[in-house]
């Protein structure tokens, strides 16, 4: 497992910068508390966004929850293949199961998001 | 994810528990408010569960829905004389889908739909009468029955705290069923048509069993006391694992129904719905009858709905939703912009992609009419199809609307 993750309040981790972008994704816990996903939604290649701001959705049997970036930047590749094999992101979350890949404005953003541990205590601390 | 986000403020409810609850809670259910009903709403996975039954066995704890026994030598009459569907004709252990009703001067409100049953006569002769109602609706319907109660000759009790009904459904769940019970109640089981019922012990505890359900698959829905439930629920499940069967929860429960085209009070069916609009006109017998609201469904019966429900087939992943707006296609431009609304939408498992009910224009209600709906901020085609969306292969009986 990847260590040097962070993660946002909201379930979606971000790599640290490699080459001026980081790779983002949502947890396992998240996609185990969705369960029966059936349908994604993801942004457009070359599009702004601040931290926060809805980049896309993903669909349960139950539900609809919304994908954020956890960082402003720009998105410079989305994984196009995702939604077709939607059983990846909770078989592979930080491998073949990334969603986008962002150009932050400021990498400091990421240093704000929850390390590991502190997200683990998050989700600990909610009800399954 | 906007799920969880933040942690919500602990709600200081306390939820009503059905006697499989703790049973629930241990063997992995994931535990939801159902109105006011601490519910499973799924084990593992919805579609997985919605499978199992389309391919074999489901069981679902469904004793958040109210008992209601109705005895005396009145009950019969009294019944006839406050429901919609004609009751005065129902034979001992036959079942009928009808709609409870009150009314305001000249207004209807519909207040639930249920399932009227006739029970074995008492020795004396007397008719033993059954409402099963929905969990959300079961006070105030009890509330508004006992408020018409006549003096004498009718007693209405509420079963549902004291027993727990368990809903068997899929292909193999006469079989898994009949095959618990001794001597000829297995039998007797196998040969209950639909809407139909009987009394049987079901691995040793008496039931009462009948062929009803709410998924649009054969089986049956076994009542017994409280005190056996879990016993009896585990001699099915034992019974039915073997098969591939497994217990699910609510939410498959509303995918099934969904494909089988059934309306739900609160979504589909709300207290001002046109019945016939509906497609529940066989809920309402008007013929020669007067009961609460029925001025108000004879002048319905004879207008015409602006809008009448449908089956919309998406063909997307996407899924509708209740709520979302349905837009005419090119060509129908109607003064409100909008020609219908979803009632209820969702991914359907046995089909593959998403389907949905709306309340339309009766003037694009035709089947293979194209129209769009207004997701977040998507249009999504999708055409008009008949309903059910789903109807299991040809035998045993025909699937019709529960509640």
């Amino acid at each position: 497992m990847q260590q040097d993750v962070r993660f946002a309040k909201s379930h979606e981790w971000i790599s640290p910068v490699v080459g001026g972008v980081a790779t983002v994704g949502i947890s396992a816990y998240a996609v185990e508390a969705l369960t029966d996903l059936v349908f994604m939604q993801l942004p457009t290649v070359g599009r702004k966004v601040k931290a926060g701001e809805s980049i896309g959705e993903i669909e349960s049997v139950k539900a609809v929850s919304d994908l954020y970036a956890p960082v402003s930047g720009e998105i410079v590749e989305v994984n196009t293949s995702l939604p077709d094999q939607l059983e990846t992101l909770g078989k592979d979350p930080f491998g073949a199961g990334w969603i986008v890949k962002i150009r932050p404005d400021q990498p400091a953003e990421i240093e704000a998001l929850l390390d590991r541990a502190a997200y683990e205590a998050l989700i600990g601390s909610q009800p399954h | 994810m906007s799920e969880s986000a933040t942690s919500p403020l602990p709600r200081p409810t306390i939820l009503r528990e059905t006697a499989l609850c703790r049973w629930h809670a241990a063997h992995g259910g994931r535990m939801v408010d159902f109105a006011g009903w601490n519910m499973p709403v799924q084990y593992t996975s919805i579609v997985d569960e919605h499978l199992a039954t389309r391919s074999s066995v489901g069981l679902f704890d469904v004793s958040h829905m109210g008992r209601l026994s109705v005895t005396g030598p009145g009950a019969l009459a009294w019944l006839e004389s406050m429901l919609t569907r004609k009751v005065a004709g129902i034979v001992p252990g036959q079942f009928r889908y009808t709609l409870v009703t009150a009314d305001a001067p000249a207004t209807l409100v519909i207040l639930d739909d249920a399932l009227v049953s006739r029970d074995t006569d008492a020795a004396d002769g007397t008719p033993r009468m059954g409402l099963v109602v929905n969990a959300g609706n079961r006070e105030r319907v009890v509330a508004w029955l006992r408020s018409r109660l006549p003096a004498s000759g009718v007693e209405l009790v509420d079963h549902t705290l004291d027993t727990v009904m368990i809903a068997v459904q899929g292909p193999s769940a006469v079989d898994v069923v009949a095959g618990l019970c001794p001597g000829g109640d297995g039998p007797r089981i196998r040969a209950l048509g639909n809407y139909r019922g009987t009394t049987a012990t079901v691995a040793g505890h008496a039931a009462a069993v009948s062929r009803t359900g709410y998924t649009g698959e054969d089986g049956v829905e076994v009542t017994v006391a409280a005190k056996d439930a879990v016993a009896v629920w585990e001699a099915i499940l034992a019974a039915a694992a073997p098969l591939g069967g497994r217990p699910c929860g609510l939410g498959a429960r509303d995918t099934l129904r969904l494909e089988a085209g059934m309306p739900l009070y609160g979504h589909e069916l709300l207290p001002h719905s046109d019945p016939f609009a509906l497609g529940l006109g066989l809920a309402v017998n008007l013929e020669g009858r007067t009961f609460p609201g029925s001025v108000a469904l004879a002048t319905m019966k004879a207008g015409k709905p602006a809008r009448v429900r449908v089956g919309l087939d998406l063909g997307s992943k996407r899924s509708a939703r209740e709520g979302n707006v349905v837009l005419g296609g090119a060509g129908y431009t109607p003064a409100g912009g909008d020609v219908g609304v979803v009632t209820s939408g969702s991914f359907a498992p046995t089909i593959g992609h998403a389907v949905a009910m709306a309340m339309i224009d009766t003037a694009l209600a035709a089947e293979g009419t194209a129209v769009e709906i207004a997701i977040r901020d998507a249009r999504q085609p999708a055409r008009v199809v008949g309903l059910p969306f789903h109807r299991r292969p040809a035998g045993g009986g025909k699937p019709a609307a529960g509640g």
